[in-house]
């Protein structure tokens, strides 16, 4: 996994609260064994029409949103299903951070194992944020993960809560897998002190 | 003496491989994986592109239920995509060596309904699978939780997690249900009341006499919805109960096994004392049927009760939420749902779709009929239930009702397999989630109980299944 480095963006809003994970990927695009190519699936229902042509009032489809790497969102991002192809979808659009006052637990930890920053702020940053990108939406934010913070236009700097470890893992370009293989002689120890539970190849 | 502790945490400690530090996770030890063909085939490539082996298949299961069609079985596949991921799905779990429940198996079901019913939940386990529902399990006193694809290749390679300690919330639901309110009506009115994301970060114990008064199935219809008030666990105490359902299952422990296995779980009940970070009381004498009018599990009320209007509602934020919520539904505030028609019911899902829900909907429709402008759908959980309920004739009896009689699988609840609605069309739905398009692209979905989605097919319209049982 590519180490993460500070970058700045323009934001792209998308006030809605509770923003569900069948919003951000409908099931419909879950047939697929791959992880590749789930961008063009984003927010499709909010994005296409019936006819699958773009509707260029959703924010996606309007020029300024091209290379945007910032989603600026509503309270509870990411609820509901489990499906990381949300995530695939968000970083495969081009998204490398979300902001909102509120992330749900599973979209978080699945953002974290893919590089996709989820930046948590106080309800009045996030205010400010939404006024900023209304009146100057040429106005870019910078991320700065080892500072842990981001940076407003006026050069105040907003700390964002993150996992320790996972932002260590992100920061040196290390996955998560790699710190768990390297504990093997540790689990093998408690596979041998706890009795198996159940065994899905009896019966 | 010991500190008193909570359920969780006592299934959280036993299952530490490492503890958690100021730099580092909890690593957490899985005792059961359940696998399925939509969250699983991107974890296969990063171990065939790693080289790794599965560490526990002998603690892994695989089965199909998502992209599966409900249709019989000696159809095939009409969705090549579909087909192709299903495939994929028998290829890697031959090839990785974990026992899969494949389409045409006599045990193949929806994830959440086939670990219970073939004996592998059990009390104090701890159980992931890369959906959020997997909360079902905790019905058991299991630590239960859905997880993302990354962490299924990290449960298939390790057989562990790196975890956070999660906070813990007590639901303590004290009293009587009335006749015609039931177990998804508790936790419809818990969700309504914490909201959608009232649950994050927390492990929920649900707690209270109205509680230790249900059966197994209706403690898995609580649990199976935790995540939709943002907990990825809820848990109940083991008891009687539990023990009852499990014992005699083809995976429960046998002989002396099974005795040492009971006391062990009966010191598994959170000890008096213990403290829980919040807690959250329901009057389960004054619930009634519950019914969801938004796009939320969140947005739900009594069935007697008036949409919300958005003009009462002063954060300018929520307010804009339960506009569009309201437009998606073609819905008016300061009205009431009944009797608004509707084109489908659905009865299934993992919340609701095991023997005791389709006995108590086949027993209000016995000798009744759907009504003409309605689609019903009967979706058993699994085979098992399917081949039970044909056992005791209850497919019968709804498609005798004019209802559809269907193969097992998370059909219309998610709506990738074949099943779904149209665009514009009103469904009560004894699933989980009424989220925009859920049930098909510009479908709308009222959630709802079983009996109230049963009372609803038959008169054609949103119906308080009270005025029909008083008439049965």
């Amino acid at each position: 996994m590519e180490a993460i480095k500070p970058f700045s963006s323009r934001l792209v809003v998308l006030p809605t609260e509770n923003i569900d994970t069948d919003q951000i990927i409908p099931a419909r695009f879950l047939k697929t064994t791959s992880a590749q190519g789930l961008g063009d699936s984003l927010f499709y229902d909010w994005r296409y029409d019936a006819e699958g042509k773009p509707r260029p009032e959703f924010i996606l489809n309007q020029p300024q949103a091209q290379g945007v790497q910032i989603l600026l969102a509503g309270h509870n991002f990411g609820a509901g299903s489990s499906r990381e192809h949300a995530v695939w979808a968000l970083t495969g659009f081009g998204f490398r951070a979300v902001i909102s006052t509120y992330f749900a637990d599973i979209f978080r930890n699945n953002a974290l194992k893919n590089g996709l920053l989820p930046i948590q702020v106080d309800a009045e940053t996030h205010r400010q944020l939404l006024s900023l990108a209304q009146e100057d939406p040429e106005s870019h934010i910078r991320v700065d993960l080892e500072a842990q913070h981001i940076v407003l236009p006026d050069g105040r700097a907003v700390t964002f809560p993150i996992d320790g470890f996972a932002r260590r893992c992100l920061l040196d370009g290390v996955d998560q897998l790699g710190y768990l293989l390297n504990m093997a002689d540790q689990i093998a120890a408690y596979e041998a002190a706890y009795p198996q539970r159940v065994d899905t190849l009896s019966a | 003496m010991a500190q008193p502790r909570t359920l969780f945490e006592k299934v959280w400690e036993r299952h530490l491989v490492a503890p958690q530090t100021d730099d580092s996770p909890a690593v957490l030890y899985i005792d059961l994986h359940l696998v399925h063909e939509v969250t699983s085939p991107q974890a296969f490539t990063t171990l065939r592109e790693r080289g790794l082996k599965v560490r526990r298949p002998d603690r892994t299961v695989g089965t199909m239920d998502h992209s599966t069609p409900t249709t019989p079985r000696d159809v095939p596949i009409a969705d090549a995509q579909a087909a192709a991921q299903i495939a994929q799905m028998e290829k890697n779990c031959a090839d990785f060596g974990i026992p899969l429940y494949a389409l045409g198996s006599e045990h193949q079901g929806i994830v959440h309904v086939i670990g219970p019913e073939r004996g592998l939940t059990q009390p104090g386990m701890t159980i992931v699978c890369g959906d959020s529902h997997t909360s079902t399990h905790g019905a058991f006193g299991a630590l239960a939780f859905g997880i993302g694809t990354s962490e299924v290749g990290h449960v298939l390679a390790t057989q562990c997690l790196l975890q956070n300690k999660p906070k813990t919330m007590a639901v303590r639901v004290e009293g009587t249900l009335k006749h015609g309110v039931s177990a998804k009506d508790i936790i419809l009115a818990l969700i309504a009341k914490i909201g959608v994301g009232g649950g994050t970060g927390y492990v929920l114990e649900y707690c209270g006499s109205a509680i230790r008064a249900l059966s197994m199935e209706e403690r898995m219809t609580i649990c199976n919805m935790s995540i939709e008030g943002g907990a990825r666990a809820g848990m109940i105490a083991p008891d009687e109960t539990t023990f009852a359902y499990i014992e005699g299952r083809p995976h429960a422990p046998k002989g002396e096994a099974w005795e040492r296995a009971v006391a062990d779980w009966r010191t598994l009940p959170t000890d008096e004392g213990a403290t829980f970070d919040a807690e959250v009381f329901i009057d389960a004498d004054a619930l009634e049927p519950m019914i969801t009018y938004g796009t939320n599990p969140g947005m739900g009320m009594p069935i007697t009760g008036m949409i919300p209007d958005p003009a009462a509602i002063s954060d300018p934020s929520q307010r804009e939420t339960l506009i569009k919520a309201l437009a998606y539904m073609d819905l008016q505030p300061n009205v009431p749902l009944l009797g608004h028609k509707i084109d489908v019911v659905f009865l299934g899902s993992c919340t609701n779709s095991r023997i005791s829900d389709l006995r108590i909907g086949a027993a209000l429709i016995k000798g009744r009929k759907v009504a003409s402008n309605v689609r019903m759908m009967v979706v058993p959980g699994s085979q098992q239930v399917k081949r039970q309920a044909e056992a005791e004739g209850l497919h019968e009896i709804f498609k005798a009702a004019g209802a559809e009689w269907r193969e097992a699988g998370c059909s219309m609840c998610i709506a990738m397999n074949g099943d779904q609605l149209q665009p514009g069309e009103y469904a009560v739905s004894t699933s989980n989630r009424n989220f925009e398009g859920r049930q098909g692209k510009g479908g709308r979905t009222f959630l709802a109980s079983p009996l109230t989605a049963v009372a609803s097919a038959i008169n054609g319209c949103v119906t308080d299944p009270r005025e029909m049982l008083e008439l049965a």
